[in-house]
């Protein structure tokens, strides 16, 4: 590996220079671009490190923060001048400053000083035991075998960060809609590349899945294009959120814990134990649990951002509206 | 590193972890209809579970093992079950267990109707605050351990704000935030002992571990971040807001568990990944941000106007005793006798605190308020209420024969025979101090001079046999002879 050019050099003051904009700047939304910006620019250091996986990610979790982030900031703009004036004194602004840099000091010391050469669990992970886990990428033979427990329980985290975001909702509005009623856009440009994008989209939302189990990509990155394709249709206003009551996007939503806990007790009867793949099938096993978890990260990012619900259900306080009430939805 | 074989039992620890975590897709799909049906038979089957884990690992004398997937460590992870995890696992089975039969008064779903929001989110993240404390206290695996610790977060918060009220909510957010900074916190030293070491085990970390600027850094993070998430003094800001809005049961919940989840996982860093090093030194201040949470907590407990606030700095405070147990433990032929205490603390905190959270929420539902001046001769409307929620003040004062006694009698023990008169004065004084507290309330609630408030709703007679129960065993645990307290320390090599 060589050592840093120019193009690290810049990277690294452009880094800085996003974080302290979003630090320093004093309305949200420029802070929200500052964070974004930030996050994009991370995602090109790790291209340079040669981890693809993890550029995929952070771009990807990236953008969707940045989305939340410019929705909120545009929500809030009507109390920011009170917000403004609540922030923390200087005093109280400094020692967070100086406790961050003490911090970011101290990490940057011990890293520096790594021990020689840095122990690492990569080439167990990569080449004396991947092929008893039957895909070709590492990094999916880590999240879907050697350290599958942990993406299951983050599967179920992210389904429970849903359950918390509709938990904000009155109790009135709880089974309807989450976000604004769609208004079909004028802008044709932005119609036509909601119609045009989602298909291809889909395709490489697959593509991500599929490759996945030889090369860079994964459930996460395939369902986070497909929550985009979600939300661009939306701002188009092509489609309607679903209402939260719904069975198929409750059934949606929880298809990929499921189908991963199952395979996982399934591995007491038909392999070692828990979370083990039968001899031989590892390989369609795991894409069957990547596929559902692509639903689940899909569906989960987009009802992230929809919000809690907004509009009441309808017939009012039903349970679980089903085909009426999609009916309803396509009008 | 082959794919290894895994012991039968296992089962127990993953229907541990995933018995209430599979409830939850369960209540989503079949909705808020069911949600207390589900609920109720998943915490009879986690009892149950708790109960032959707890068993299991007695009969054998040694810690209970499972290899997850056939990948052993450091590949893999492994689930643990040691004398720790079994009484963590058992305490919070009956905790959660008596939350959510008290919660069928608040939370209950009568059948035929709708499904309403208040009731399924309840219960989901019942189940999820369950699955994350049961993956704490199993998991042996560091990066597990957050990602357990997020699932625990993520169902703990939005219980707070369960009520939809403004201030709920900003003290929900509060909690949120400071929550994210510990998670941010311990995660960072997690990278940095993979860097170090490569491998993320608990047992493998405890046989590399160097005394290093990088270990040590890795341990201050993750202990700062683990301090946060407990709400050890000056850290608590979050606790007493998140209280006073919450409804009773994410109260018994978040002061009686969620903060000895962060608790346990920093003895699971001190002395379990990283023996040796902390200095003694660490120690010390470790215990005195306890010393001064006892003073400060019960201070400010004495202080407060609303019982649900009076029971949140006593929670601060309590927390605080926890903590005296890591310079004693070091210092002394008694370690293992402080640890112990330090357990046994957590222990009966949880069963006490769970009881008295759950008689504030009694009291204020037939009442109208929380007010304790306006409480007066409310023991003669509630006697059993009262009376439980004094019995669980034993424990907190430590007094015999309670479950808290023991526990501060064998910090003390171990505070005098380690020379370390400093920490007796602080036991000693604390539990004046919560004397002091809770005879406020009890003076108030036993006035025979005023006339009794007048009650708003019906007695709740299962909420008030809960109550009871909670505050018995509290007072129980301290009856169980020293000897068997030991199971404590079964596959801890200490």
């Amino acid at each position: 590996m060589s050592g840093p050019g120019p193009i690290e050099f810049g990277l690294v003051v452009l880094i800085m220079a996003a974080a302290i904009r979003a630090h320093v700047a004093q309305a949200t939304f420029a802070a929200a671009l500052g964070f974004i910006a930030y996050g994009l620019l991370l995602g090109l250091v790790w291209v340079r490190l040669g981890t693809v996986d993890v550029a995929l990610t952070a771009a990807t979790v990236g953008a969707m923060t940045g989305v939340l982030l410019l929705s909120a900031a545009t929500r809030m703009r009507a109390g920011e001048r009170a917000a403004i004036l609540e922030r923390p004194g200087p005093a109280l602004r400094g020692l967070i400053a100086v406790l961050c840099i003490a911090v970011s000091a101290a990490i940057a010391l011990v890293v520096l000083m790594p021990a020689d050469p840095a122990p690492t669990l990569a080439p167990a992970a990569a080449a004396n035991n991947l092929h008893a886990t039957g895909v070709g990428n590492p990094v999916t033979a880590v999240l879907m075998a050697y350290r599958a427990i942990d993406t299951l329980l983050v599967n179920v985290v992210l389904l429970i960060a849903v359950v918390a975001v509709w938990s904000m909702a009155p109790d009135s509005l709880w089974g309807g809609r989450p976000g604004p009623t769609p208004v079909r856009q004028d802008n044709e440009a932005l119609t036509f590349l909601a119609r045009l994008l989602p298909p291809i989209a889909v395709g490489v939302g697959i593509y991500l899945l599929w490759n996945d189990i030889n090369e860079p990509g994964g459930a996460f990155q395939g369902g986070a294009i497909l929550a985009a394709m979600w939300i661009l249709a939306r701002m188009a206003g092509l489609v309607d959120a679903p209402a939260i009551g719904r069975l198929s996007l409750r059934l949606a939503l929880v298809s990929g814990p499921v189908v991963f806990l199952t395979a996982g007790f399934a591995g007491f009867a038909l392999a070692e134990g828990f979370l083990a793949y039968p001899s031989g099938w590892e390989r369609p096993v795991i894409i069957v649990i990547n596929s559902a978890m692509t639903l689940t990260v899909a569906v989960t990012l987009a009802m992230l951002l929809e919000g809690p619900p907004t509009r009441p259900p309808s017939p009012p306080l039903a349970g679980m509206p089903t085909a009426q009430d999609a009916k309803r939805g396509e009008r | 590193m082959s794919p290894v074989m895994a012991a039968p039992e296992g089962l127990l620890l993953v229907l541990a972890i995933f018995g209430p975590v599979l409830g939850i897709p369960l209540l989503l799909v079949l909705g808020g209809r069911q949600a207390e049906r589900i609920g109720l038979v998943l915490l009879a089957l986690g009892l149950g579970v708790a109960i032959a884990i707890a068993t299991t690992v007695i009969r054998r004398g040694d810690a209970l093992e499972y290899v997850l997937g056939g990948w052993a460590p450091p590949l893999g992870v492994l689930l643990r079950a040691d004398g720790l995890s079994i009484v963590m696992l058992a305490t919070t089975a009956v905790v959660i267990g008596a939350a959510g039969l008290y919660a069928r008064s608040d939370f209950g779903v009568p059948r035929g109707m709708p499904e309403t929001r208040a009731p399924l989110v309840f219960w989901t993240l019942l189940l999820t605050v369950w699955a994350g404390l049961n993956a704490v206290f199993l998991a042996s695996d560091l990066f597990t351990l957050f990602v357990a610790l997020e699932l625990l977060t993520l169902g703990a918060v939005p219980l707070v704000s369960l009520s939809g009220r403004a201030e709920a909510l900003t003290a929900a957010l509060r909690y949120l935030l400071f929550s994210l900074l510990g998670s941010a916190l311990f995660l960072l030293g997690v990278a940095l002992l993979y860097g170090s070491y490569g491998t993320l085990d608990i047992a493998l970390l405890a046989e590399r571990v160097r005394v290093e600027p990088a270990t040590q850094l890795a341990a201050a993070l993750m202990t700062v971040g683990l301090l946060t998430k407990t709400a050890l003094f000056p850290l608590h800001i979050w606790l007493p807001a998140a209280h006073a809005g919450a409804p009773a049961a994410a109260s018994a919940l978040i002061s009686g568990l969620v903060v000895k989840g962060s608790f346990v996982l920093i003895i699971r860093v001190w002395v379990d990944a990283l023996p040796g090093v902390a200095t003694p030194m660490a120690a010390q201040l470790l215990a005195a941000l306890g010393a001064a949470a006892i003073l400060v907590g019960s201070a400010l407990a004495l202080r407060q106007a609303r019982l649900k606030m009076l029971i949140a700095y006593s929670t601060v405070a309590q927390v605080g005793y926890l903590f005296l147990a890591f310079p004693l433990a070091s210092a002394t032929q008694l370690g293992t006798a402080a640890w112990t205490g330090g357990i046994l603390q957590a222990v009966s905190h949880a069963l006490a605190k769970a009881s008295m959270c759950l008689a504030a929420g009694l009291i204020t539902k037939a009442i109208g308020h929380d007010r304790i001046l306006d409480m007066g001769s409310i023991g003669r409307v509630m006697p059993t209420t009262v009376f439980a929620f004094g019995l669980a003040g034993f424990t907190l004062m430590g007094l015999p024969p309670s479950g808290g006694f023991v526990a501060k009698w064998l910090l003390l023990r171990a505070a005098i025979e380690g020379a370390q008169w400093w920490w007796v004065l602080v036991i000693v004084s604390g539990g004046l101090l919560t004397g002091g507290y809770l005879f406020r309330v009890l003076s108030r609630a036993l006035a025979q001079s005023d006339e009794p408030p007048g009650l708003r709703s019906p007695l709740d007679r299962r909420g008030e046999r809960l109550v009871l129960g909670l505050a018995l065993l509290s007072i129980g645990v301290g009856l169980v002879p020293l000897a068997s307290l030991s199971i404590v320390h079964i596959g801890r090599g200490l």
